[in-house]
């Protein structure tokens, strides 16, 4: 009876914090889908949108939510740069190559973040208060955290399929040589792809940056969600990655609820190989 | 082929494990300790054996230069508290040798250099390094990484090599009962750390009901090993019993079984980054504890970031400013007293670092005191005698007492240091001030228990 009133109390929360990893499961699994690369950097570039809210919020006194628009445009340039510099010179490489190049993007920005901001924990003291509905109690950051990823997931969905850019990039990512022969500028949409991933990154940075402290080591804990997350909802798949991070974040929040916390990681990584073994391409489908 | 095969596997096998026994053999070598960087040093029979023209005075000893080594954690998750351990063991070097020195009894100067590199907060790392300060930097003394599992970590690679080893940051009990002869723990042990916590609460509240959640690391685990027996010899109910992982980010599910188990005390935390977290969120979801008290976060000058989730967040300290160890506490046990005062310290501290120091950074400074007493008793840098000195010291300091079990079981173990309780309060400016309130005769403040409502 105690494990089901802390199951209730415990789910909402799980809930709430599921959309935020799928929003940062979305930007990995939409490169992936697009063009085949698994980005190594992606946990840096949520701890930079964590800094992002910091130094916006704390230092220019912006809200944290009017602040996401800055941090999305930045993280889209800084996608677009890493693309040009780092990615697209080995696209048409083997795998580990692109590999390789995301990895010593993700070591760079660890090495000037640390060098920067060193690895001390930063804290955004925002309050949004709490509301109480019974003996479940809802952080009002984390609420409103849920309703931009469910918004930025609409956004993108729309984009995806209502746009011509966002129609390109489902070309591009169904058939790129087919795509190319029918004159889409394959090389701005895979960098405009790259953008959207980072900035998906580090808009999820910059929430989670409103309800956890955090230091430019955080994002690690996030991308191994994210891969998690890939895997659940289907590699390439944006919107079964919203999905993945529920089950997730249910998973983070009932597991507690019979066992010890330290737990968690083992049945989420437990889960993980389970599903690449039984189900390679995802509970919900890998989309191409 | 098959049997080409397996005399091709056979002699490869061999091979390999020929090569292996030869790395055996040869690794003491590689890792024996290093010939001392001590410039020699003239005895008193030297001159006499020598033909000299005329008799002269002896010549005073060459002054030597000992190298310390150590690893900071200048990135990771001990970064906070290990810079300040740091700042403080840097400090004491520093004044040694504006002072022009260390003069033991033979007249010989000793000064210090620092060898040191970043450990990244991870144990492998510190294994590396240890390794390395050995072999290659040829440090004479080492001083303990920040913290008790990078302290186990290097403590077996000091003991391998026979380096004495000072562990400042480091209180889990176990590293000190593997049967080394060359470690010496500085802290309190940490199966005694809540227990000056626990007999507040038995004075304040013996109805209380406690939680204990921590880290699930070596220094947290230790803490609640001597915790619970306490706790229940107190006659107090254990209500939950929980650990987390270190990187826990989330403790939501944590504090919903906190509220739904009833407890009314929260004893528990690990280190800076968890406690800091967790002290947040409990504030946060307005828990409506009656006392909590976190392991080493609290102890921290960063900690009122948190603002009012700082408030009565109470926390075990190696020492506090407010309620140092003066010299005639010392005089009243019959201690013999050594080094400065808390305030002298505290002073050279601020100046240097601009900051008040914690009992991080007390921990790093003491350590070197400690080390140069042992010299100035055995008279010699000579790592045998300083050993010997360090068995049977028993002295008092501004940090408290420092006396190392010397039993085979526990060689080392901290035997005579004592904690004090803090807590986060408001001065009548409303600004938050850390006070001392346990120990009732050296309390700053009266608890703030229970603590208000959020």
């Amino acid at each position: 009876m105690q494990q089901l009133s802390l199951l209730l109390t415990s789910l909402p929360d799980g809930i709430l914090l599921g959309f935020v990893y799928g929003l940062a499961a979305m930007g990995l699994t939409l490169i992936w889908g697009v063009m085949n690369v698994i980005n190594l950097s992606h946990g840096p570039i949520i701890a930079l949108g964590m800094f992002g809210t910091f130094f916006l919020f704390i230092r220019l006194g912006l809200n944290p939510y009017f602040g996401l628009f800055v941090i999305a445009l930045l993280g889209l340039l800084l996608g677009i740069l890493i693309y040009a510099a780092a990615v697209h010179r080995v696209i048409n490489a083997p795998h580990l190559s692109s590999l390789l190049a995301t990895f010593s993007v993700n070591m760079i920005i660890i090495g000037l973040g640390t060098a920067i901001f060193t690895t001390s924990p930063y804290n955004v003291d925002f309050n949004m208060g709490s509301f109480q509905i019974g003996s479940v109690t809802l952080l009002g950051t984390r609420l409103i955290a849920a309703l931009v990823a469910i918004l930025y997931t609409g956004a993108l969905y729309l984009f995806l399929y209502k746009t011509r850019p966002g129609k390109y990039i489902r070309a591009v990512a169904n058939n790129r040589a087919a795509a190319e022969l029918m004159g889409i500028p394959s090389t701005r949409i895979l960098a405009l792809s790259f953008g959207l991933g980072t900035m998906l990154a580090a808009v999820s940075g910059a929430l989670i940056a409103t309800f956890f402290p955090f230091n430019i080591l955080s994002g690690g804990s996030y991308e191994l969600k994210s891969f998690v997350i890939g895997v659940l909802g289907g590699l390439g798949n944006p919107i079964g990655a919203l999905l993945g991070g529920l089950i997730l974040g249910i998973l983070e929040g009932i597991i507690p609820a019979f066992m010890e916390t330290s737990w968690v990681p083992a049945i989420e990584f437990a889960l993980f190989v389970a599903i690449l073994l039984v189900r390679p391409t995802g509970l919900f489908g890998a989309k191409r | 082929m098959t049997r080409k095969l397996l005399t091709l596997i056979s002699l490869l096998a061999i091979t390999a494990l020929t090569l292996a026994a030869c790395g055996t053999s040869a690794t003491p070598a590689a890792t024996e300790a290093p010939p001392p960087t001590t410039a020699p040093q003239p005895t008193a029979e030297e001159p006499a054996a020598q033909p000299t023209e005329a008799p002269t005075a002896v010549p005073p000893p060459a002054p030597v230069t000992l190298t310390i080594g150590f690893t900071s954690s200048l990135t990771g998750s001990q970064e906070v508290s290990s810079k300040r351990q740091v700042n403080g063991l840097n400090l004491w070097m520093q004044q040694i040798n504006d002072a022009g020195g260390l003069v033991l009894a033979d007249g010989t100067v000793v000064t210090f250099a620092a060898q040191t590199y970043d450990d990244e907060s991870t144990k492998e790392r510190v294994q590396e390094l240890y390794t390395r300060l050995i072999t290659e930097d040829n440090a004479d003394f080492l001083i303990s990484p920040y913290s008790s599992g990078l302290t186990a970590a290097a403590a077996i690679i000091a003991e391998q090599n026979g380096k004495i080893m000072i562990t400042a940051g480091a209180a889990e009990d176990d590293a000190y009962k593997q049967g080394y002869a060359n470690i010496f723990q500085l802290y309190t042990p940490g199966s005694l750390y809540l227990i000056s916590t626990v007999d507040m609460l038995k004075k304040l509240d013996p109805e209380a009901k406690v939680a204990i959640v921590h880290e699930s690391d070596k220094f947290s685990t230790s803490v609640v090993s001597g915790l619970k027996p306490y706790l229940e010899s107190q006659g107090f109910e254990i209500v939950l019993e929980e650990g987390y992982a270190s990187d826990t980010a989330d403790f939501g599910p944590v504090i919903n079984k906190l509220v739904e188990s009833g407890a009314t005390v929260l004893l528990g935390g690990g280190h800076y980054p968890d406690g800091s977290t967790f002290a947040r969120q409990i504030y946060e979801r307005k828990v409506g504890l009656k006392f909590v008290s976190l392991l080493v976060a609290p102890a921290d000058s960063k900690f009122p970031e948190l603002g009012d989730a700082a408030l009565g967040v109470a926390t075990s300290s190696q020492w506090e400013l407010k309620a140092t160890h003066t010299e005639e506490e010392a005089a009243g046990l019959g201690i013999e007293w050594f080094g400065p005062g808390g305030a002298d310290f505290a002073a050279a501290y601020e100046a240097a670092y601009g900051d008040k120091p914690t009992y991080h950074a007390a921990g790093g400074y003491v350590a070197g005191m400690v080390l140069q007493k042992a010299m100035l008793d055995a008279g010699s840098t000579d790592p045998e005698k300083v050993k010997a000195a360090l068995d049977a010291m028993n002295i008092f300091t501004f940090y408290g007492g420092i006396q190392f079990d010397t039993t085979p079981e526990a060689h080392g173990l901290q035997i005579s240091h004592q904690m004090v309780v803090a807590q986060w309060q408001k001065d009548a400016e409303g600004k938050l001030v850390r006070q001392v309130i346990w120990p009732a005769d050296v309390a700053t403040a009266d608890p703030l228990y229970p603590v208000p409502a959020p």
